[in-house]
């Protein structure tokens, strides 16, 4: 008995060591993946579609389509896109990855800097049919210039202004705004009996930074430099956001509600009717869930100020999801074999057409799925008055912080207090000397 | 001599995979945030920390410069932290002191009720918080419903989840949470008080107040110890009831540390510089647990 004791103890301490050793042994940092693994994949996608739920009903019978066609069975996890960022972080820490995921396209060189997605290089594009297949603009935003791409483009969007057409009609207001002044005017009118102009998403960081940043190009705000180095508060980024949390503070167009509004609760007030003007990408999927009729809605493109040209004349940022591979995946092939048929301009037609983004290849767009009204105008808007955000490393912590400023600054707002421009430049400042070394 | 080396040499044999587990579990990753601490670690770095550069003690010193938005934040934060727990914590220990002393006696309903009161410690807690938090949206929660629409006790809704009324929003949740413990932990601490003691106090005249303070709260004082350390130290490190509550980045009223930390690591991507946050705090809790253990076992041997 004392014998088996001993036994059973010593075989659980070896058995510990062993563990151990594993765990520590396996910092493999160089290299790409291999092929040990050849009939399975995992696969972390992006909630794209109303739930989680959605997701998987649209993305399964596709899956199963790769399996017939190649044999490799694929797992699909949908992450939330709250958690996104920190599971692919956790992952890169760990190693221990899924074999193909999605990224938010403006974290693409932010991944990169870590070397855990694998780099896109002319050979490994070749083996999903090339590069010249994807619009040069959605590229662009797939990776830091100069560098092989971390990413292929796979599902593209891009802001435009939902306007609510039977509200508009009531004061009379027959063409949507398309300067600012002209913006806020026609929200005031339209401000009345618990309705409001516009609706916004104040609590969610992401919203809020992406229209930081094209106000921030209308001013002529970049908020990194040539070299690099974060610029945060500069006075022509102080201007930008002010502008945007005037909406609430000053113009009180939008319900100060709204600066707690981070689970898509803007697109149902505009969906009920409760606002009247809505900036969205692609919106036209959510707004028939929750029962709005595509005819009773306009799209036009994000207001300007008046008379802007060239740099400044900016509309919305190179939205969309890129789909990249893990470099620690047991099943290199696999993987690459599943990015292309992920971008082939048949699934591409499916899946775009599915969630209501435009589809980045160039073959699939032309399809006349993609030319409702809504999206002809997103995709103008994409081609033509679109800027990447800035494709430097420490471009999530710039997302982050200034987002959480902006918020803040909405919330402080929505309370009644002053929002100066001294306030809005300390937040910024704040926001900059937060920003690690890099 | 064999036999007796066996002797000696067998139970220390025995704690070994104890004593394995608790390296692998805590001593190797605390060294490993340790040493994690000293670095410049980045998203440059995450995949192979240990190539990471050296920065000596500026992590540290980010940390404590209140002249600077990091430390000015964590020193923030701190005090946020501090406070929470001290009111979150006394009134988990007074809610579930007056309840256990309540429930003492026998009556109908006494079982469902002592149900009712598990409750909130069943439930998990991102079910629970979740409501909350719907509970206190400014437009559309029950919270301004009730004080606002019906009982009219303020002039305009407040923001519970934006500004300072964020502070006592997350007080609420977090007392709503931990109070059953308290009670439950009290409850069976009563159960071990004889009734005679309560009897013979009756009949020397003792009332129901001279009773609580002389016989009641005397003899829960080791339980109580036990329960305020651990809901301390629950409390203080609580990361789930602010996370669910607002998010990744909580409004400065309601910046608990452990929010603070966790945005400094994973949402700037200065690992190293969480880690040496993280350090601080443990350090604190320590010196604090020991502050507090000296200081109670100190009054246990003058008792006795």
């Amino acid at each position: 008995m004392r014998t088996n004791r001993i036994a059973a103890a010593t075989a659980l301490v070896a058995a510990l060591t062993l563990t151990a050793t594993a765990c520590g042994g396996g910092s493999s940092s160089s290299g790409s993946g291999d092929n040990s693994s050849p009939r399975t994949l995992t696969y972390w996608a992006s909630n794209q579609g109303t739930s989680l739920d959605n997701d998987k009903q649209v993305l399964e019978p596709e899956l199963r389509k790769f399996e017939q066609q190649t044999g490799i069975k694929v797992r699909l996890e949908v992450v939330p896109w709250s958690d996104l960022l920190n599971r692919i972080l956790a992952a890169t820490a760990s190693g221990q990855g899924p074999d193909v995921l999605n990224i938010g396209n403006t974290w693409s060189a932010s991944l990169q800097a870590t070397g855990a997605l694998l780099p896109f290089d002319e050979a490994t594009f070749a083996k999903i049919g090339g590069k010249d297949r994807f619009l040069p603009s959605t590229i662009a935003s797939a990776g830091a210039a100069g560098k092989d791409p971390a990413a292929v483009p796979l599902y593209s969007l891009a802001y435009g202004l939902y306007y609510n057409k039977k509200l508009f009609q009531q004061p009379g207001i027959a063409t949507p705004p398309a300067t600012w002044d002209e913006l806020v005017a026609d929200g005031k009118k339209l401000t009345k009996d618990g309705k409001y102009g516009l609706a916004v998403e104040g609590g969610n960081v992401s919203e809020n930074v992406h229209h930081a940043f094209v106000l921030g190009k209308q001013h002529g705000a970049d908020f990194f430099d040539a070299a690099g180095k974060p610029r945060f508060d500069s006075p022509e980024a102080v201007a930008a956001v002010k502008q945007y949390v005037d909406l609430i503070a000053k113009d009180r167009i939008a319900a100060p509600g709204n600066a707690e509004y981070s689970a898509n609760q803007s697109v149902t007030d505009f969906a009920g009717g409760k606002a009247a003007m809505l900036m969205w990408q692609a919106a036209g999927t959510s707004l028939k869930a929750h029962g709005m009729n595509p005819e009773d809605y306009g799209v036009a493109p994000v207001p300007l100020p008046a008379g802007a040209t060239g740099g400044k004349a900016v509309t919305s940022m190179v939205a969309g999801i890129n789909l990249s591979v893990f470099r620690n995946t047991k099943n290199l092939d696999g993987s690459l074999q599943f990015v292309k048929f992920m971008t082939s301009t048949e699934e591409q037609k499916i899946l775009n057409g599915t969630y209501g983004s435009l589809p980045p290849v160039k073959d699939a767009q032309s399809d006349a799925a993609f030319s409702t009204p809504e999206l002809k105008v997103l995709s103008n808007v994409l081609g033509s008055s679109a800027a990447a955000l800035p494709q430097v490393a420490n471009e999530s912590q710039f997302e982050t912080l200034v987002g959480t400023a902006v918020k803040s600054l909405l919330a402080a707002a929505a309370a009644g207090k002053a929002v100066t421009d001294d306030t809005v430049k300390a937040e910024l400042t704040k926001a900059q000397q937060q920003m690690p070394a890099s | 001599m064999g036999k007796r080396l066996a002797r000696i040499g067998l139970p220390y044999l025995l704690l070994l995979p104890a004593l394995a587990l608790e390296l692998l579990i805590h001593l190797v990753p605390m060294v490993v945030g340790i040493v994690m601490s000293f670095k410049q670690l980045t998203q440059f770095f995450i995949r192979d920390w240990s190539a990471a550069p050296w920065t000596g003690l500026g992590n540290y010193r980010m940390s404590v410069d209140i002249n600077a938005p990091v430390g000015r934040s964590l020193l923030n934060s701190f005090w946020v932290t501090c406070a929470f727990t001290l009111l979150a914590v006394g009134l988990s220990c007074l809610l579930g002191t007056t309840a256990a002393i309540l429930m003492q006696d026998t009556f109908r309903g006494r079982g469902l009720l002592r149900a009712a009161f598990l409750l909130p410690y069943a439930l998990p807690v991102y079910a629970a918080v979740i409501t909350w938090s719907f509970m206190f949206q400014r437009d559309t929660g029950l919270v301004n419903h009730v004080l606002h629409d019906q009982l009219h006790l303020t002039s305009d809704r407040p923001f519970w989840l934006l500004g300072d009324n964020s502070f006592t929003a997350l007080v609420t949740v977090s007392v709503w949470r931990s109070w059953p413990f308290a009670f439950l932990t009290l409850t069976a601490g009563l159960q071990n008080i004889p009734r005679e003691l309560y009897e013979a106090a009756a009949m020397d005249g003792a009332g129901i107040w001279q009773q609580i303070r002389r016989i009641t709260l005397p003899a829960l004082r080791p339980v109580n110890q036990v329960l305020v350390l651990v809901l301390f130290l629950w409390t203080f490190n609580d990361f789930n009831t602010p996370y669910v509550l607002f998010g990744k980045s909580a409004p400065e009223a309601a910046d608990l540390i452990s929010i603070h930390i966790y945005q400094s690591s994973f949402v700037t991507w200065n690992f190293g510089a969480g880690s040496a946050m993280s350090v601080l705090l443990l350090l604190f809790l320590l010196l604090v647990t020991a502050v507090y253990l000296f200081l109670t076992s100190r009054r246990r041997d003058a008792d006795a």
